[in-house]
């Protein structure tokens, strides 16, 4: 069982209270973006064995979103942060490098 | 004026190791804003009469409840009747902001569980920390029970409200004598 920190409510929130909101940071196109680009909003995920970037949706509690950067072999939660980024924060980035150098995520790293 | 009723007219219920009670109609009004900004709370303190809560926290005086619902939510119990009055300040207040008050007296349910084991029946209930040092008087949880999501905190030492939708307020009551029921202590806090 998965257990998040919920960086709004501060609740160290069980996954029964959470609702899984996909891959994070998809960079959304639309009018205007080329069919790939459409096409990579769309249906283009990673699928990593390893560190990995989610949304997530304190549904049972305070009802907002944030994200997760957890491990998908190991189940490790790396940290929890706010939505309103675009990329995670570089704080995230070192937790994880501490732990698995050398790892990347699309553009991250 | 249509006569107010709550979802299951005030029942209660004694014949378990905790007593249960549907309250109501209790007065709730939905209150969405800016948390940092002055005008906001200035706004909160003059209509409710009490200051805005900490993080999971309440603020209770008298009659009135303020609940901390999330970093940009609160809920404001108080009596049925002072609803509209309350709700009428704080829309004038409020004016020009962004921000939202709502009257969702009848569109709740709430509850009470009272009594030495009230924390063991929510604890078989919810999967928030119950732990007497996790969760005292003046915190409030937003969860879920069972299968339905709820909020509740702790009125006074070993007695709980609870905060539902309407239309889960039967399988609320069933579920809280169903953990109450004769027989059922666990003896864990
Ligand atoms: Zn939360």
């Amino acid at each position: 069982m998965l257990i998040l920190h919920c960086p709004y409510c501060g609740v160290d929130a069980d996954e029964t209270e959470l609702h899984a909101g996909g891959e994070a940071h998809v960079k959304r196109y639309g009018p205007g973006s080329s069919d790939a680009e459409f096409e990579s909003y769309l249906f283009v995920r990673e699928n990593p064995k390893g560190v990995h970037f989610e949304r997530w949706r304190h549904a049972n509690g305070c009802g907002k979103w944030f994200h997760a950067a957890r491990c998908t072999s190991t189940l490790e939660v790396f940290g929890t942060y706010s939505a309103q980024t675009t990329e995670p924060p570089q704080e995230i980035k070192d937790k994880i490098s501490a732990k698995r150098p050398g790892w990347s995520w699309r553009e991250f790293a | 004026m249509s006569e107010p009723v709550s979802a299951l007219g005030g029942v209660t219920w004694a014949d378990g190791i905790a007593q249960i009670a549907e309250i109501g109609p209790q007065g709730m009004i939905t209150l969405r804003g800016d948390f940092d900004d002055p005008e906001f709370r200035v706004a909160v303190k003059n209509a409710v009469g009490l200051d805005m809560p900490g993080q999971r926290a309440v603020q209770m005086s008298g009659e009135n409840t303020l609940c901390w619902m999330s970093p940009d939510e609160l809920l404001v119990l108080c009596p049925y009747g002072d609803v509209a009055a309350m709700l009428a300040a704080l829309t004038s207040a409020l004016a020009g902001h962004h921000a939202l008050a709502v009257n969702v007296s009848d569109a709740r349910a709430v509850f009470r569980v009272t009594g030495p084991y009230a924390r063991e029946i929510m604890a078989k209930l919810t999967p928030a920390d119950l732990a007497p040092d996790a969760f005292k008087t003046g915190m409030f949880r937003r969860t879920r029970m069972a299968q339905v999501p709820a909020a509740f905190f702790l009125r006074e030492t070993d007695s709980f409200e609870i905060v539902c939708f309407r239309s889960v307020a039967q399988y609320m009551f069933d579920l809280l004598k169903t953990a109450a029921q004769p027989g059922s202590e666990v003896g864990y806090f």
